[in-house]
């Protein structure tokens, strides 16, 4: 017998366990990827069109940011049961990886796109303003002053919305969605299986830490000031 | 040339018009060093901000060279703040990228993709400042003057003809301050950039300015060529200012003087006149006396003078006055 099988006798499939580790991953790394694609441009309109800003729109961010609060203040899984039928239009179904895939990032991408008005905000006025004079465009300004002196905070924020998403993967166990999140529920909560929460529990615990000392070191590294 | 016509400025703050700069015409030449001195809150960032249009006049129209800037559409005006370089007193470099990279930003902006030429133009510059060594290095691992000469490097990137100078000394210690306003003036010479340049110290003012105007709540107070202002101040404010450089003759304020005997007179001596032996000779030769009381020997850019305060007696005073005068030298009647 191996010494994991000593310590937890009840688990008669960890091929199982293995799955389920697959799957957040693919699920975490999945909606990521989509959370930021579609999060960084919302936070630089949100950053743009706000008040005394390069491109103050009042009405275009209040709306904007209504919707990003919205979306922020329900608890994510009622949004995964709300958005049943997106999903299902969206990927054509609303169980496994595929259909985790979209509540995940319609939940993150507006945390995320917070994080990346409030990392933008950091920016100093003043380096803002010589760009101005050297004659940059608001695109120029965006590209090549806004994202690389905000880089080290927006780093900083996709690491804590990927540790926030492995959250929601978890939660989306309970609807049917795959992972260690679900295999905690099934066994763990359903069937009374508590070495099964167990292992789920320090997994996730291990992921976390693992986003978070990487996210760290690559913060650190692009840190100029 | 830059062209004041009429240009007023107003911020509107709660519904309501707080005025920032009162209405006014301001012609700078080419190729001079042009001061604008103010204390913080009297206008001079808005005014600096108005050439390259950072700031919007909220009347009036501002002409660099033929250009009226007012008039331009946004394309237009980006092209023409390429021509206009720009230095911050805190530098404002961007912070995620090495010194080259900062110096290349400007030339980058404008299109230039070669790598060869901007190598070799950036080399140029860090040269011309002094960083060569520094190329690689990031703004956080550099000094103030090291700063801010990147950031001149920087403002001289796309060959302005204008450089525009927001406070840049005032974080920098005076060793560094005389050592950046050198680097400026060097920089005027060679390359027949015309600098407008803001400070609240009339010591840099006097080290590099051709002319200056003195902005006093919002309005402009006092102009003139340097050496004028700088001797002769009229309006309070820039008394003010010009005894703040000099702090002895501050300290020679009439009451001291009370009960010197004599005409009380200060003597204003620039360029030639302070070479020659003038005072020596005339009161030699008029037997008048004289008691010295304050005074001080210095340069206006390059222009020396001298400023000295004394007492003059004796029956031909008058007659000394006149052949002082004669000598080219200013003489000013102090009444106790």
């Amino acid at each position: 017998m191996n010494p994991l099988q000593k310590l937890f006798p009840n688990i008669d499939d960890w091929g199982e366990i293995g799955r389920a580790c697959i799957d957040t991953l693919l699920m975490l790394g999945g909606s990521l990827a989509l959370t930021v694609l579609i999060g960084l441009p919302l936070g630089v309109l949100l950053y743009l069109t706000g008040k005394g800003q390069l491109r103050p729109m009042p009405k275009l961010y209040a709306v904007t940011s209504l919707l990003v609060n919205i979306l922020r203040s329900v608890p994510f899984i009622i949004l995964m049961i709300v958005l049943m039928p997106v999903t299902y239009a969206l990927v054509g179904t609303k169980l496994g990886i595929r259909g985790a895939i979209p509540p995940l990032v319609i939940g993150a991408a507006p945390f995320f796109a917070r994080l990346v008005e409030t990392a933008l905000r950091e920016v100093q006025q003043g380096v803002i303003e010589a760009s101005q004079a050297m004659g940059a465009s608001l695109w120029q300004i965006v590209r090549h002053v806004l994202l690389p002196e905000a880089r080290s905070g927006l780093l900083a924020g996709i690491t804590v919305t990927a540790i926030a998403l492995v959250g929601y993967t978890a939660m989306g166990g309970a609807i049917g969605s795959g992972g260690l999140g679900d295999l905690a529920y099934r066994y763990g909560y359903l069937s009374y299986k508590s070495d099964y929460m167990l292992v789920t529990v320090l997994l996730l615990i291990a992921l976390v830490q693992a986003l978070q000392m990487i996210g760290d070191r690559i913060v650190a590294r692009y840190k100029r000031r | 040339m830059i062209r004041f016509v009429d240009v007023h400025k107003s911020y509107r703050v709660d519904g309501r018009d707080i005025p920032a700069l009162q209405p006014f015409s301001l012609d700078v030449a080419d190729g001079e060093v042009f001061g604008i001195i103010g204390l913080s809150g009297a206008g001079k960032s808005t005014l600096i901000r108005l050439i390259n249009l950072l700031e919007r006049p909220s009347g009036g129209r501002i002409f660099v060279g033929d250009t009226e800037m007012t008039a331009l559409a946004e394309p237009a005006l980006r092209a023409q703040r390429r021509r206009i370089g720009m230095i911050f007193q805190h530098f404002n470099l961007l912070s995620s990228q090495t010194v080259a990279d900062n110096v290349a930003f400007p030339l980058r902006l404008a299109g230039e993709r070669d790598a060869g030429a901007l190598r070799a133009r950036v080399d140029e510059l860090l040269a011309r400042v002094g960083l060569s060594a520094h190329a690689d290095k990031y703004p956080s691992q550099l000094s103030g003057g090291q700063k801010q000469r990147v950031g001149i490097a920087r403002a001289l990137a796309n060959r302005p003809t204008i450089l525009l100078c927001d406070e840049a000394t005032s974080a920098l210690d005076p060793q560094t301050t005389a050592s950046v306003l050198e680097l400026l003036a060097e920089i005027n010479r060679e390359l027949k950039l015309t600098i407008v340049l803001i400070t609240h110290e009339m010591d840099v003012v006097r080290r590099v300015c051709d002319r200056v105007a003195v902005l006093d709540a919002g309005a402009i107070v006092e102009r003139g060529a340097v050496a004028d202002v700088f001797l002769h101040p009229q309006h309070p404010t820039t008394k003010r200012f010009v005894n703040e450089a000099l702090p002895e003759e501050a300290a020679s304020e009439l009451a001291p003087f009370a009960r010197v005997p004599g005409r009380l007179l200060r003597l204003s001596f620039r360029g030639d006149a302070t070479l020659t032996p003038a005072l020596g000779r005339v009161t030699r030769e008029t037997g008048v006396e004289f008691n010295l009381l304050a005074g001080r020997i210095d340069r206006i850019k390059d222009l020396p003078y001298g400023q000295l305060t004394l007492a003059m007696q004796g029956e031909r005073v008058d007659a000394a006055l006149a052949a002082l005068r004669e000598a080219g030298i200013e003489i000013e009647e102090l009444h106790r």
